[in-house]
């Protein structure tokens, strides 16, 4: 075992920025990270063992017990039990006779939650051994305790045929679908690799900035920062190296565009790295992808030597001297926050996914304390089609704040659950009639995944853009049907409370306060104070330091302005106010033990 | 550019040298903003959120926000106040804090806090969670139930190769900080001192010692936190 590690520690140069790395290994070549090795690298690195630690118990996918020589990782995201994951979930348990959380006593298999595995257009699904599986059903779920226990690996596990397009390939093998329902400028298909470098040598990087600039293009992640004065910050700050880092941590739930780009496009996303590493001066790229992706990295490692093969990476690309850069992919080990782009720097320095205080921000002071770029995957392809057809052809598509094309995630109560890429501008209406859903069994839209506002009927004519309403990308359709409170909104509530980097007071408690209140009401405990204290707690949530903590009240605030019904429905008529003191739970316990009947 | 910015508190013209952290800044003008996380001489991680501030409308925290020219700074409004004891009471429930059985107790900074912002109970149910105290290393006792996970501890105090002996674990509500299980045996008596005094509440004891000061005679049980600050005069530049 020591040996195994030691050969990793060394594969990575004992680099402790390179920590993330070094446990990924760990953990897929003994399926756990022991204490011994935790103390080994801890020793070999120079730090401490609570140090490495403080590393491994941050990320979801490390364990320090072990996980069974077959892990499977089943997703619990909203979409997820909407689409009956919880049949699929009871069938594993029954099949293996453990509970969540447990490993069978054979140490066979090990069965866990995860939060949303960006598969929501087709769930259930599960990551088993890092394959990915989906439209699981109970059916299926017993085949593959059935083959797990006859020893068959995973891959020899599918029943169902490849997916689509690149799925297919001999690099990834995945039943996952990309499910491309409609192709607009930045996905279209007859882009081919160099295309935009053998434009942009031709440039200075002060045209590229200016292009950029004039197409208006706006940061895809969700807040929106203009992607043109972000390159010039960049180009302008003082650095002896810069880095241009991709964001593809894509970890709201509900979004899944990154998934299909990185299938699909991937080497216009590289090419896009390339086009901002000239842009603002940087000679590395980093992509950050998510753990989850973690099947398509053969995919794209061999995409990265081919650009190599080709000189668009590398040293005097294409010619043109002092030209050199080069691009790594850095996975990530399951954490949400590690999506805010200072958290993404940390975790890639091997640290705990934890935001930064800002100021300094990443452009002046980011990865190793050099200026850094980070853009979201679908920006980085777009810029390639500015560079293409340049920024005023990009301005004239879409509205005037947002312009240009969206990649939408939709999932839910529809038809064609998919990837759609549609110019700024579509009303919610327009696209449920879009994604075959037929707006009269719509009950709720939630746009921008937990994060961002669930919405009612009476806004399905409001319009899809930074001047009205924002969104990274993610609609979740919500059917009649469903109950709101209880599938989606609590659902939500445990993601923010779970994700918590745990560093600000109040991102750390405020949530699991504001989802016991919720849970009083659900539980026809509540009063209408519990609905005023759920206005009131949650502003506190404002001074959290990121946008996780800052928006992490979202979920319950938002349906309660825009259903506020289903709360009043539920609280306890004629009761303004309680004590918030329950007396007979709270001495529940001690007369069970003592046998006596509370004289309440 | 001149070494100096000038900026307001609450309506007050202030003056501090550029690029001083705001609670740095503030209290050079003998105002009093809040603090518990942070702490001189390590860099700030704005961890606690109670030194939240209004700059120019929006919330930031002042220990880790440089002063900047022409900045407006409100701190002593209503909505800031209620947000800093909300906090407060936030930390309370979050943890045990039995005040009268601590040792900390008139030298703590968050019972001193709860003073100064006048709260009686806290408006949040208490959690009550099931911590731990781990009096396993020799010097120190760690009280996990009095942890307000302010993460002083993590940044101040290191052995001599600079490796940490406190960390977090864990995340979201589960997040503790534990101690180095070698690096803990061998602290000095003098870091396990600095530990406990570091720590602004009693997460960490020194072992074999108590009450060294009567309660009565403490840092904060005759004056407020924060006065010390207000009493000076200002150093106006
Ligand atoms: S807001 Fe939450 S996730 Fe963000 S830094 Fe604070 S504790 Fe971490
Ligand atoms: S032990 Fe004390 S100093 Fe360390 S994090 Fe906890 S409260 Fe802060
Ligand atoms: S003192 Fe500023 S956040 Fe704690």
């Amino acid at each position: 075992m020591k040996t195994g590690a030691q050969r990793i520690l060394e594969k990575y140069g004992k680099d402790k920025t390179r920590l993330m790395d070094i446990l990924i290994d760990v953990q897929n070549e003994f399926g756990f990270i022991p204490r011994e090795i935790t103390v080994q690298i801890a020793d070999e690195l120079g730090m401490s063992e609570v140090d490495v630690d403080q590393t491994i118990s941050f990320y979801h996918f490390f364990s320090q017990k072990p996980t069974g020589k077959y892990h499977i990782y089943l997703n619990n995201s909203a979409v997820a039990n909407m689409m009956g994951r919880n049949d699929v979930a009871a069938a594993f348990m029954k099949e293996l006779g453990i509970k969540f959380g447990e490993v069978t006593p054979d140490g066979l298999v090990g069965l866990f939650e995860t939060a949303c595995i960006g598969m929501n257009d087709q769930e259930p699904a599960a990551i088993i051994n890092n394959q990915i599986f989906t439209r699981l059903t109970p059916f299926r779920a017993k085949e593959i305790v059935r083959d797990i226990r006859e020893g068959k690996s995973v891959n020899d596990m599918f029943v169902q045929d490849w997916g689509d397009g690149e799925n297919r390939s001999d690099l990834i093998k995945s039943v996952v679908s990309n499910n491309i329902r409609k192709i607009g400028p930045v996905l279209e298909r007859t882009f081919t690799a160099g295309q935009a470098i053998d434009k942009l040598i031709k440039m200075t990087p002060e045209q590229v900035i200016e292009e950029v600039k004039k197409s208006n293009m706006r940061g895809r992640g969700g807040a929106g920062f203009p992607t043109g004065l972000k390159w010039e910050f960049g180009r302008n700050a003082k650095g002896e190296k810069k880095y241009i880092f991709c964001n593809a941590d894509e970890g709201e739930p509900g979004t899944f565009k990154d998934r299909v780009i990185l299938t699909e496009r991937p080497r216009l996303l590289f090419e896009g790295m390339v086009i901002a590493g000239y842009a603002i001066g940087a000679t590395e790229g980093i992509l950050y992808i998510r753990h989850e992706y973690k099947y398509l990295q053969a995919h794209l490692e061999s995409i990265l030597q081919m650009a190599r093969d080709a000189n668009y990476l590398g040293k005097n690309i294409q010619g043109k001297k002092g030209f050199n850069f080069d691009i790594r992919i850095q996975f990530g080990a399951g954490a949400y926050v590690c999506g805010e782009e200072s958290a993404l720097i940390e975790s890639a320095e091997g640290k705990r996914g934890e935001p930064r205080d800002r100021p300094p921000f990443p452009v002046e002071k980011g990865y190793l304390d050099m200026p850094t770029v980070v853009n979201n995957v679908e920006t980085l392809c777009a810029v390639v089609k500015v560079v293409l057809n340049g920024g005023e052809w990009y301005k004239s598509l879409g509205t005037t704040e947002s312009t240009g094309t969206k990649l939408l995630s939709i999932s839910g109560d529809c038809k064609f659950p998919g990837v759609y890429e549609v110019v700024w501008g579509f009303s919610i209406n327009d696209i449920l009639d879009m994604v075959g859903a037929h707006s009269e069994d719509v009950q709720a839209v939630q746009v921008g995944g937990p994060s961002g506002a669930i919405i009612g009927r009476n806004e399905f004519n409001r319009i899809l853009g930074y001047e009205d309403l924002a969104t990274g990308g993610s609609l979740i359709i919500i059917s009649k049907h469903r109950d709101i409170l209880n599938d989606i909104v609590l659902n939500f509530m445990d993601f923010f409370i779970d994700e918590s980097c745990g560093s600000c007071s109040t991102c750390r408690i405020t949530p699991t306060l504001l989802r016991n209140k919720l849970l009083k009401i659900l539980n026809a405990r509540g009063v209408k104070q519990d609905i005023e204290d759920i206005v009131e707690w949650g502003k506190i949530l404002k001074a959290s330091r990121c946008g996780l903590g800052q928006t992490a009240a979202n979920p319950i605030l938002s349906s309660l302005k825009n259903f506020r019904h289903l709360y009043e429905e539920k609280i306890q008529k004629n009761k303004e106010y309680d004590c918030g003191f329950d007396l007979s739970l709270a001495v529940k316990e001690s007369c069970q033990v003592t046998g006596r009947v509370p004289n309440i | 550019m001149s070494q100096f910015v000038r900026f307001t508190i609450d309506g007050t013209e202030c003056m501090a040298s550029r690029g001083q952290y705001l609670v740095d800044a503030a209290r050079e003008n003998g105002v009093f903003i809040p603090t518990l996380c942070n702490y001189p001489g390590v860099k700030p991680k704005g961890s606690c959120r109670i030194c939240t501030v209004k700059v120019n409308g929006k919330l930031m925290t002042a220990c880790t926000t440089p002063v900047a020219e022409g900045m407006n700074i409100e701190n002593e409004s209503a909505d800031i106040n209620e947000l800093r004891k909300s906090i407060i009471e936030l930390l309370f429930v979050e943890g045990n804090h039995f005040c009268p059985a601590c040792e900390k107790s008139g030298n703590c900074e968050l019972q001193a806090l709860a003073y100064r912002f006048r709260m009686m109970v806290p408006r949040f149910p208490f959690q009550f969670p099931n911590r731990a105290v781990d009096a396993s290393h020799p010097r120190i006792i760690k009280d996990h139930n009095r942890c307000i996970l302010c993460k002083r501890c993590i940044r101040v105090i290191t052995d001599e190769s600079g490796r940490s002996i406190f960390a977090y674990r864990k995340r979201s509500a589960s997040v503790e900080v534990v101690v180095d299980p070698k690096l803990g045996k061998q602290l000095t008596e003098d870091l396990a001192q600095k530990a406990m005094d570091v720590c602004p509440v009693g997460s960490i004891l020194v072992k074999e010692k108590g009450f060294h000061v009567p309660i009565g005679e403490r840092k904060y049980d005759k004056v407020p936190i924060g006065s010390d600050i207000e009493n000076m005069q200002s150093t106006k530049i």
